[in-house]
């Protein structure tokens, strides 16, 4: 434990990124403080589509809402259902993967034909499908990615499970009187952990994106909710009487994605000995 | 690929079929709007509770769920996807009509893709760790971090706002209408294709018969364009077939942003009307399509790698 710490610790690039994580964080969840009172949802109609000025760092929108404040308070949305997101397939993934891998004929049968059936997809179009049937909402998105988003850590999990399914450990465990939940959670699960963390802090950023893309063809976050993607689909129409608000909501997307990006291939980089 | 596993790949396809058919059906039966009182509506008619009866008996929507979904499975095979009440048109010719703006986006920007990401990623392979590989990992590093969307919305203001050298609406279907929207696509499957590039084209030069080509003096072009290359073929190809799919469902955003007149925004737009036949008619035609172009991909690799022919 003593060496992976310092292993951590040690490794620059991971540091850097984790502060720059942790500070988007702390800057969602201080937003108030950040924004100093402006609210991200009422704007004055005389301060409509005000290019950035000194009292509105980013300009304004259609409603006189300052692009700045919604642009900040808008990565609680992003951040909050990108984690719930993540954590979702992973925790489903990994579940279902274990048990494919673990039990074997008919439960592996049954979930991994599910898990074809979902990668045999072409993702994005299921997912905006589910989106937009089950009515737009940002937990809906959340839903549809996540229905076609587990089947990847299911598979990684299971074939993880399977490498170690009959080695001589486990067979002495089950010897031994291990029951069934024990075997689960003691064994397989420690096994797989750490390679489905790596994916999993690996795949925030291209969640993000996917989310944002989903409330971008207005089947996430409803208005006046700020978040960056809803916020770009209203700056579309201003695209040549207002671009500002357009360019700093996707600029907070691309820097967010960016930090987090690096963040788990840091990550990977320190967790899995085989990449270089 | 043989004749045998040739066969029990339809049959997967097959059962993989069935279960997307159901999937689809399932979400739209679930699903809160009323497709009855929808289609009164945008035809621009308040129906009367009477009126909303007898249409749904006569649509067969008070029936059992399974009665439901094998008349319409029925139907879809006859090839009746049923009639989009949005656009009052049947769903087969609406699909069909944007089948191919869609398939001309796509190949388009895979030719891009392609042209762009094969030689970054072996040059940047070749002079591993050297300025040009840190370059190109450093482009491709941004490019996948960037939503294509926005990428798409940034293009718009600077060719099309700024330069005014482009149209801004896309709904022509014609070559320069279908620029943008293909580079927009370009850009960011290339950051990830020309990554993987290198990754199967490093692979393949720390194998040991490029050691042992290389001591018997043989030209390093020749390596790497007769041996190296052919041989990181077969990835490539799966990722390939793998980025059409992504394709298929990326484009709905991008055409959705230039007015594309594609497959994709017919669906954005027919869910948000709730015209159900045209959503199930759109998810079943792109699985269809996705499908055989991943068996395609499989059968191809029996061109490609020798190995496979010989394997039973």
């Amino acid at each position: 434990m003593e060496k992976k710490k310092s292993k951590f610790l040690s490794n620059r690039g991971f540091m850097l990124f984790a502060f720059l994580a942790l500070l988007i964080v702390v800057i969602s969840i201080c937003a108030p403080i950040v924004c100093g009172g402006v609210s991200p949802v009422t704007g004055e109609l005389s301060e409509a589509i005000k290019a950035p000025c000194a009292g509105h760092p980013c300009g304004t929108d259609k409603m006189g809402r300052d692009i700045f404040a919604r642009v900040i308070y808008g990565s609680r949305t992003s951040l909050l259902s990108t984690f719930s997101l993540v954590l979702t397939i992973f925790v489903v993934g990994t579940f279902l993967g274990i048990l494919a891998g673990y039990f074997g004929g008919v439960v592996d049968a049954v979930i991994m034909r599910i898990a074809d059936m979902m990668i045999a997809f072409p993702g994005l179009v299921l997912a905006i499908a589910v989106a937009g049937l089950l009515g737009a909402s940002t937990k809906n998105a959340i839903i549809a990615i996540a229905i076609v988003s587990w089947p990847k850590y299911a598979r990684l999990a299971r074939s993880l499970v399977m490498k170690i399914r009959h080695t001589d450990f486990v067979a002495a465990a089950m010897v031994t009187g291990s029951k069934t939940p024990y075997m689960l959670w003691k064994y397989m699960l420690p096994n797989t952990i750490t390679t489905l963390v790596i994916t999993a802090a690996t795949d925030i950023g291209s969640m993000m994106m996917e989310l944002a893309a989903l409330s971008f063809l207005g089947f996430g976050a409803q208005p006046p909710t700020p978040e960056w993607g809803s916020m770009l689909n209203e700056g579309r129409n201003f695209i040549q009487s207002a671009p500002w608000m357009m360019i700093y909501p996707g600029l907070a997307i691309f820097i967010t994605v960016v930090i987090f990006n690096m963040l788990g291939d840091n990550l990977r980089d320190i967790l899995d000995p085989k990449t270089e | 690929m043989n004749k045998k596993q040739l066969v029990s790949r339809l049959l997967q396809m097959l059962i993989v079929l069935i279960g997307i058919s159901f999937l689809t059906f399932l979400l739209t039966y679930l699903s809160p709007g009323d497709p009855v009182r929808n289609m009164y509506t945008s035809a621009g008619i308040m129906p009367t509770e009477e009126l909303v009866q007898a249409t749904r008996r006569e649509m067969g929507l008070n029936d059992p769920f399974i009665t439901q979904y094998f008349r319409w499975v029925g139907n879809c095979l006859r090839g009746d996807f049923g009639k989009s009440y949005s656009l009052n048109k049947p769903v087969v010719q609406l699909l069909s009509a944007r089948l191919w703006p869609t398939l001309k986006l796509t190949l388009m920007s895979m030719i891009l893709m392609l042209a762009v990401s094969v030689p970054l990623g072996v040059l940047s392979a070749v002079y591993r760790n050297k300025p040009i590989d840190y370059l190109v990992r450093g482009i491709t590093f941004f490019g996948v971090s960037i939503p294509n969307f926005w990428v798409g919305l940034m293009l718009i203001l600077f060719f099309c706002v700024k330069l005014r050298l482009l149209p801004v609406v896309s709904s022509g279907g014609t070559f320069k209408d279908l620029i943008l929207p293909a580079v927009t696509l370009a850009i960011a499957m290339s950051a990830k294709y020309t990554r993987q590039v290198r990754t199967a084209v490093l692979e393949e030069l720390s194998s040991d018969y490029v050691v042992g080509a290389r001591a018997r003096g043989v030209k390093e072009s020749k390596i790497l364009w007769g041996n190296v290359f052919p041989n990181s073929l077969l990835p490539l190809i799966t990722m390939l077939g793998l980025s059409i799919g992504s394709l298929l469902g990326g484009t709905s955003v991008v055409e959705v942003i230039f007015s594309y007149p594609g497959l994709g925004n017919l669906a954005v737009n027919a869910i948000t009307s709730a015209d159900y036949f045209l959503v199930q008619g759109y998810v079943l035609w792109v699985s269809v399509i996705y499908m055989f172009v991943n068996l395609l991909v499989d059968i191809s690799y029996n061109y490609v790698d020798p190995r496979m022919r010989l394997r039973r």
